[in-house]
């Protein structure tokens, strides 16, 4: 019974990992079509920013939920403005563009930080459900992405300036005719997705230790979640965060880690080829 | 080529230079020490500090007079962590440059991406890195540790401490499978059993699932030979779980690249290591070569147990070219496999015959504040496990590397 409860929660925990790293690709990528292959050093970059303000002596708290989406958003926007405006509409040409970009951000991490492993330890300490011993952390981590994925939901659905940034996105020219400033619109866009970045990043350094090339562990998970999500940001991501995070996760307990990374690129396969367009592609198709 | 009066000026300045520098520099007159490492790229964690080492130990052999009268001079690569660049670098050391020793290497990948040219060119190779074991070749001298020097040491310390239950988590390639069996071995042989070995891929970070599957199996203490950045995790998914006030662990490859100073205090604490080197060996030859380090380098955060290996490793050899008067090839080897030995930061390290491995102290040490305190130092311990497969005085032309079957 309380492995049971273990393995529930090591799924939920899994879900929201994945939940947490692809909303912000899911942003980018379901609203703008801009491919951002820069994502994973994004997701570095506000891991680097959580370790250094705490080391810095700032709140723990602070660090991972203000300072990583800060800078990870400041660095967004300069990002966009500086080389992904210029390139809207132009999905082989954004996707080179974020790959250099990418390259260029490992290699200055590893100028500034070094080529080395930096960490925090976890705020959180681990606590007990019957014999076993659970890291309170995951609940943390489990509560970050449930927050994050509600926030992102009541904006868009609910908030005028979400109404805007998906009108924006279905017909420019319309959003532009009635007075909307659809390169602003943009913008923020780009911005809000970079912060979520960060704040993943932020929130997994405590777990994982971050170095110069860390955002390649997450990448291709995040690619996969959202690609096989489709266009709809929310409950795209949910519906193959979910799927994938139980899969794999499910596998990992019955053999090993191996495994689960397998039965996770398995499904996705199956996945796409039944589905080309996503989850979403086929069902829940008019949902954000 | 264009010949100006500055061309000329030039080359006859450089001419008259070498002219008149004293005939032991001379550059024909010097010994050749190649150096091949990885001082950038992915692995240059460990390759900067050995290059360090390479040249501390060269200094230091060219200050006590050189060797056989003559001047060490080093030729280095740097193979920027490309397996590729090996062979290539391997060729040129060989051919081009006619080095008289070769040091470096640092994956097994790299080591076995030379070992075949310097063998054909006849020149001498010493590889000074932890690895799995079991190359036997008359050629090469492995200095570092191996897998059964540390596991017949840590294995029945740990057991004894903490208890019979041993769950082994390992890196999935042959030093993680290799270490693991002879865990499995040493654990039986002390009476006690392995209940369980998970194998992990380098890259996976998350650790979740299976802290789980370790609180099922309920053992008495965990063996950890998971290696680099991304298995880093475990240590500290460990202590977000608490488990690490819990389980007590030992580890075969946690400390090799200064692991103990990038994990936190509450992180590592009383995780029990094995190793020939640690910086808190309080013995004057240690204490004297770390002041050294601090003096040239300016301080010692990236000393670590390959980049000692390496400096002993340099030293060994200049001491074998001592002995036998000469830096010719079979000369080194011949005083090397009779007892040339050197005394170094570890304490004493020689060569032994059968194996070409190298026989040294191994200390039993527990992390604390970050540091490795050693517990327990176990005197000259012999290369046992290349020394079930190994034997070169019988079959000197041998070449292969053994997966050794326990």
């Amino acid at each position: 019974m309380d492995f049971a409860a273990v393995v529930v929660m090591e799924i939920c925990y899994a879900i929201a990992v994945l939940v947490l790293i692809s909303t912000g690709l899911a942003v980018i990528f379901g609203m703008m079509r801009v491919i951002n292959l820069a994502h994973g050093e994004f997701l570095t970059l506000g891991g680097y920013a959580a370790i250094m303000s705490n080391q810095a002596g700032l709140n723990i708290y602070l660090s991972i939920l203000v300072a990583a989406p800060l800078a990870a958003a400041i660095f967004g926007f300069l990002v966009e403005r500086l080389i992904v405006r210029f390139l809207y509409g132009r999905l082989i040409n954004t996707m080179l563009a974020t790959w250099g970009l990418s390259l260029a951000m490992i290699g200055g991490f590893s100028m500034i930080f070094g080529n080395t492993t930096t960490g925090i330890t976890t705020p959180i300490s681990g606590f007990a459900v019957g014999k076993y011993q659970i890291s309170g952390y995951n609940l943390f981590v489990i509560a970050i992405a449930a927050l994050v994925i509600g926030g992102v939901y009541l904006i868009l659905k609910i908030s005028r300036a979400g109404l805007v940034a998906r009108g924006a996105m279905q017909n420019p020219e319309m959003a532009q005719a009635f007075g909307y400033n659809t390169s602003r619109v943009y913008m923020f866009t780009f911005v809000a997705g970079s912060a979520l970045a960060g704040l993943a990043g932020g929130v997994m350094a405590p777990l994982v230790g971050i170095n110069p090339a860390a955002g390649a562990a997450y990448i291709a998970k995040a690619f996969i979640t959202v690609i096989s999500g489709g266009t709809a940001v929310i409950s795209g991501t949910l519906a193959s965060a979910g799927l994938f995070g139980f899969v794999s996760q499910t596998f990992t307990f019955l053999a090993t880690p191996v495994v689960g990374e397998i039965a996770l690129l398995f499904a996705a396969v199956v996945l796409l080829r039944l589905l080309p367009t996503g989850i979403t592609g086929r069902f829940l198709k008019d949902k954000v | 080529m264009s010949v100006n009066r500055r061309k000329v000026l030039k080359g006859a300045a450089a001419t008259t230079a070498v002219l008149a520098m004293p005939s032991i520099i001379r550059a024909e007159e010097t010994i050749k020490l190649g150096s091949i490492l990885d001082t950038s790229g992915i692995f240059d964690l460990y390759g900067k500090p050995m290059d360090k080492a390479v040249d501390m130990a060269i200094d230091e052999i060219n200050s006590a007079g050189g060797v056989a009268g003559r001047q060490v001079e080093k030729v280095a690569y740097d193979t920027q962590s490309d397996m590729a660049l090996y062979t290539q670098y391997g060729q040129r050391l060989a051919r081009q440059d006619k080095v008289d020793v070769v040091h470096g290497g640092i994956l097994s990948a790299s080591r076995e991406a030379i070992r075949p040219t310097l063998r054909k060119n006849k020149v001498l190779y010493f590889y000074n890195v932890q690895y799995e074991g079991g190359v036997c070749d008359r050629n090469i001298f492995c200095t570092g540790i191996t897998p059964a020097q540390q596991a017949e040491v840590l294995v029945p310390a740990a057991m004894e401490k903490w208890g019979k239950k041993v769950y082994v988590l390992a890196a999935d390639y042959n030093y993680g499978q290799i270490t693991a069996k002879w865990i499995q071995h040493y654990a039986k042989q002390a009476g006690g059993e392995v209940v369980q070995v998970d194998f992990f891929p380098l890259d996976v970070a998350d650790f979740g699932s299976t802290i789980a599957k370790i609180q099922d199996a309920a053992p008495d203490m965990i063996m950890s030979v998971l290696v680099g950045g991304a298995h880093l995790s475990f240590y500290r998914q460990w202590a977000a779980a608490g488990m690490n006030t819990k389980i007590p662990m030992a580890s075969t490859t946690m400390g090799a690249g200064n692991e103990q100073v990038v994990l936190t205090k509450e992180e590592g604490d009383g995780i029990m290591l094995a190793y020939s080197f640690s910086k808190q060996l309080e013995t004057p030859a240690n204490q004297g070569f770390l002041e050294r380090w601090k003096t040239r380098y300016g301080a010692t955060d990236d000393v670590h147990e390959l980049a000692v290996a390496t400096y002993q490793g340099v030293h060994l050899w200049a001491e074998g070219a001592r002995k036998a008067g000469s830096v010719e090839r079979d000369d080194v080897i011949a005083a090397l496999e009779g007892g040339a030995a050197f005394d170094g930061p570890t304490g004493r390290i020689s060569i032994d015959p059968k194996t070409h491995h190298a026989t040294f102290d191994v200390h039993l040490v527990e992390v604390k504040d970050q540091k490795m305190a050693v517990q327990k130092t176990f005197v000259q311990r012999p290369p046992v496990d290349t020394q079930t497969v190994c034997n070169l005085e019988e079959n000197p032309n041998d070449t292969t590397q053994y997966e050794i079957d326990i």
